[in-house]
């Protein structure tokens, strides 16, 4: 990276700052002290996100670090529950943001937790087929017919906890062919053409463009997905991490993560 | 591989055993390490679970055949490679032991576009009314596609060692080729073709990347010990660790039951 050079030296003095700072600011709080004339925390934090958050965070650090200047942002995708057993084997993680409760729940439970999380976006299942549609899939009932090569996630998994809620909400039993333990591997055997059907997120499947085609079902509404985002409570430099927490589900982070196809849990 | 003759000079030098103990550290360790994690209180329960003795049932058939396929496309392979002389010779046996060092998923990927639905094969094969994505059969083709190089490897091996002079003298005593086959190369070399088949069907027992993208995961069709490992790991770490452990044991087992010392092997020849 070419401004690695600069962020170094902003580093350095931002670090200096720091120290001196921490000798008279430490109840100061996040109110910045009037004669510093940059407010922002600086320095590098590393941000655990769910594997379906891969391209949002990815814009949302970018962002992040060109509207704050001398800080840096490292990001690490996987399926939420890898990322909570790595994060509690002591993985140097500042923020985590998951892609369902249960998994920061237990990210919680493990003592690991600063403050409380914040919900910030919301996803639900849509059905997925090949673009020309060749089993000529529209609602979920389709999805019941015999002979029709289904995949779905694994029920372990929380697409797969997801779909079975809605299988069970609207009475309809589906009868997959494959229970994937990834959104990835579902979408693969469709884009594959494999699968006539799959069952997968909303932002799966703008994510894959025009490889496959989405079709939204009212059912989907029993099983809505919420993404909580939290402060590790290991995090060396929580100030940064708060402070990207704030823009990831401030107005600028809505943005981003709506034109994704996620959906704000605020209504 | 040289033979070994009756001279009876084996000293290893004293430092060798130092860096030995250490590579024997670095495989036996992170055994060790899982050994420990397991909950014991709770380790039967986890592996007796249904989907447990399924995925092991699942796994064990589909591992056996496997083998029995790399066995039948192995010989002829490895008889051709070994004994053969023909143009592109050197780029068939690279391209036999490709799936050695190729990632298992895009070994899956590859599979895929060939059997696949709207693979090379795919349409022919769903025109004769044969499916085989997501079915069981495509688990025995992921596991013969990535564990048959060891087959190959193995048997291709034997048969250099063994060398061709048997095979010569039966044949000027008046025996066809495939006499001379049965009744002498195979036997020759059976010490070999049964390490080959043993390591062929460890290394199926352990396919994971391939048969997760070309076979999928179902319970009781797809889903052998590996993917339910995998699956499991994300509820239940414990049964996770339970069910790694007893798919170490089948493995150490199989290959302990075949790799016996060199002394047994050559008993085991001679009874055959």
């Amino acid at each position: 990276m070419s401004f690695l050079g600069k962020s170094m030296a902003t580093l350095v003095t931002a670090g200096a700052l720091i120290a001196s700072l921490a000798g008279c600011a430490q109840g100061a709080a996040s109110d910045a002290s009037p004669n510093s004339p940059r407010t922002g925390p600086t320095g590098s934090i590393t941000v655990f996100a769910a594997a379906s958050l891969k391209s949002t965070f990815t814009q949302l650090a970018d962002d992040f670090e060109a509207s704050h200047p001398g800080t840096t942002v490292h990001l690490s995708f996987a399926g939420s529950s890898d990322l909570v057993t790595q994060i509690t084997a002591g993985a140097p993680a500042d923020v985590f943001a998951s892609a369902d409760t249960k998994n920061m729940s237990k990210l919680q439970d493990a003592g690991l937790v600063a403050g409380t999380p914040v919900d910030f976006a919301t996803n639900t299942l849509q059905i997925v087929v090949p673009p020309s549609n060749p089993a000529s899939i529209a609602s979920l009932g389709d999805l019941a017919r015999p002979g029709l090569k289904l995949v779905i996630c694994a029920p372990q998994v929380p697409c797969g906890a997801a779909t079975k809620a809605v299988g069970e909400s609207a009475g309809v039993m589906l009868a997959p062919v494959s229970e994937e333990s990834s959104v990835t591997d579902v979408l693969g055997k469709v884009t594959s053409g494999e699968a006539d059907a799959g069952l997968v997120y909303v932002t799966d499947v703008l994510a894959a463009g025009d490889k496959v085609k989405g079709i939204e079902f009212p059912e989907s509404s029993a099983a809505v997905n919420t993404y909580p985002i939290a402060t590790v409570a290991t995090s060396k430099n929580k100030e940064l991490a708060d402070a990207f927490i704030a823009s990831a589900t401030g107005p600028e982070g809505r943005k981003v993560l709506a034109a994704a196809g996620f959906g704000n849990p605020r209504g | 591989m040289r033979r070994r003759s009756g001279i009876g000079y084996t000293a290893v030098p004293p430092w060798i055993y130092a860096l030995a103990a250490v590579g024997a550290l670095f495989v036996m360790l992170p055994l060790v390490a899982m050994a420990v994690k397991i909950n014991w209180a709770q380790f039967i329960p986890l592996i007796t679970s249904e989907s447990s003795l399924t995925a092991l049932g699942l796994s064990l058939r589909t591992s056996a055949a496997s083998t029995a396929l790399c066995i039948l496309l192995g010989i002829p392979l490895a008889l051709v490679l070994a004994r053969g002389d023909f143009p592109g010779q050197r780029v068939l046996r690279a391209f036999v032991l490709l799936p050695l060092v190729l990632p298992p998923v895009v070994g899956g990927i590859a599979l895929l576009y060939t059997f696949g639905r709207q693979g090379l094969l795919g349409r022919s094969l769903e025109l004769a009314g044969i499916q085989i994505a997501f079915s069981t059969t495509a688990v025995i083709l992921a596991q013969t596609f990535v564990a048959l190089p060891f087959l190959v490897v193995s048997l291709e091996g034997a048969l250099r060692t063994a060398g061709g002079r048997y095979e010569a003298v039966a044949a000027t005593l008046g025996a066809r080729p495939t006499t001379v086959l049965r009744r002498v190369t195979l036997p020759l070399v059976l010490p070999g073709l049964a390490s080959g088949a043993v390591l062929s069907f460890a290394r199926s027992l352990g396919e994971f990347g391939a048969t997760l993208t070309f076979a999928g995961s179902l319970q009781g069709v797809t889903r052998t010990l590996p993917l339910e490992i995998y699956l499991q790991r994300e509820t239940d770490a414990d049964a996770a660790v339970a069910l790694s452990l007893v798919l170490v044991a089948v493995a150490v087992i199989v290959v302990a039951l075949s790799y016996r010392s060199p002394r047994g092997r050559q008993a085991m020849a001679g009874a055959s």
